[in-house]
């Protein structure tokens, strides 16, 4: 075969091959949001984090604004301190409250946050005061329960005065 | 007067055991150094570049059809089953996740390392085998020309350089399967499909590791290759034994590398 055809199947076989590589990054793995922009962290302490992992999103108002990036236990209060990158495009004020939020049913979870009326807003290294802490299914359960035996007793109560 | 002949095949079977090993090993440590050697003199085949893109025409383009066409079908059948399991649990939307996921982490590098080691290793070895049984290669050195530099690197280089560009194929091939199957046949919403794949397939986790994978397979597969062409006894049935060979190391390489990389490649990202 001539060296020339040759040459324009493999120029077209690396031009393909980058495309598909091109396509994975692009549209499969949305390195276009993928972004080094300039984050800040911030830290807040919750009595129990559920399911959060590293790299969950941060989300306002569902969008997301940043990521989970170290998750530690605290010794001293017992509990854990979830650290995340927020980038650096969006600012919050300083009351600004985080809460652990699950998407849809079965979906992962993920850090809310919502925005307080504080003038100073957060910057590098700055810690949220208020929090809420995951929704355990079983805790709710059980509250669930006992509330429904405890209101079954008070109506047997009743009946028998 | 009994101990005799039980003596003489114990020493037999233990003498057969240890002269095994020792090939073994010798040929370990041959392919080794004929691994240093390819990198050595690999110069050739950077400089004098035609040569490693006529081997990657060989090697890549030929493949290309083969390499799309099973990309395709696995893509549907991916899409089929995935449909079928994930809406018992009415999560069909996760359809794009499940196809993207096992593609470029799996399937992706794995099926295409077995599909270039059965089209184009077997090619590789057999073409050298022969070279060598019809004193090519001998009559090569006779001109003062290393044979390795001249025939083995350009197509150990031509083989490392498309195993990835394959690999990466295979899996945009088979994500459009899914989507063709996933979404235009059965219906699941289009949005969904792609922003599901999009938030949780990772450029560096997911994509470059795959890469990694198939980057670390076409090195094997084309060193498996080239060294049983070397290595092939140079008669007709040599070379076929080789070639034989050739597919079975290498699917057999490919799927242990693909367990020891998979190890360390992600499940490790769990403590982090």
């Amino acid at each position: 075969m001539k060296r020339s055809i040759i040459d324009i199947w493999v120029g077209v076989f690396v031009a393909v091959g980058f495309a598909g590589l091109l396509f994975l990054a692009l549209k499969v793995g949305n390195l276009a949001s993928f972004s080094t922009a300039e984050t800040y962290q911030v830290q807040a302490k919750f009595a129990n984090i559920g399911g959060l992992k590293v790299r969950a999103p941060i989300k306002s108002a569902g969008v997301v604004v940043g990521r989970v990036s170290n998750v530690t236990f605290d010794n001293e209060s017992y509990e854990a301190i979830v650290t995340f990158n927020v980038d650096a495009q969006y600012r919050f004020p300083r009351d600004t409250s985080a809460k652990i939020l699950t998407s849809g049913l079965l979906g992962e979870q993920y850090v809310g946050l919502e925005a307080g009326g504080d003038g100073v807003m957060l910057k590098q290294g700055d810690r949220l005061r208020l929090t809420q802490s995951a929704v355990v299914l079983e805790n709710l359960i059980s509250q669930f329960l006992f509330n429904k035996a405890a209101e079954g007793k008070d109506t047997k109560d009743k009946d028998g005065k | 007067m009994a101990e005799r002949p039980l003596a003489s095949a114990l020493r037999q079977g233990l003498e057969a055991l240890g002269g095994g090993a020792i090939a073994k090993i010798r040929r370990l440590g041959f392919a080794a150094r004929f691994f240093v050697a390819i990198v050595l003199n690999s110069g050739t085949a950077f400089r004098r570049f035609r040569l490693t893109i006529r081997e990657i025409y060989f090697a890549g383009v030929l493949s290309l059809v083969i390499i799309l066409v099973s990309g395709l079908f696995v893509g549907m059948v991916l899409g089929l089953q995935g449909y079928d399991t994930l809406q018992r649990y009415g999560s069909s939307d996760a359809l794009g996740i499940l196809v993207a996921l096992s593609l470029v982490r799996e399937l992706g590098p794995v099926i295409a390392g077995l599909l270039f080691a059965s089209r184009a290793g077997s090619a590789i070895t057999a073409e050298i085998g022969l070279m060598k049984a019809t004193e090519q290669l001998a009559a090569m050195e006779m001109m003062a020309v290393n044979p390795i530099a001249r025939v083995v690197a350009p197509r150990f280089w031509a083989g490392v350089i498309s195993m990835p560009l394959l690999a990466a194929l295979f899996s945009a091939m088979g994500i459009f399967g899914g989507y063709l199957v996933g979404v235009r046949l059965i219906g699941v919403d289009e949005g969904s499909f792609w922003s599901q794949m999009q938030s949780s397939v990772d450029v560096r986790e997911d994509i470059l590791n795959g890469v990694i994978k198939s980057l670390v397979f076409g090195v094997a597969v084309t060193w498996i290759a080239v060294f049983e062409g070397y290595d092939a006894p140079p008669t007709a049935e040599g070379v076929s034994g080789a070639t034989t060979r050739t597919v079975v190391t290498s699917s057999l390489a490919i799927l242990a590398l693909d367990f020891v990389l998979t190890a360390l490649m992600f499940t490790g990202g769990n403590g982090k």
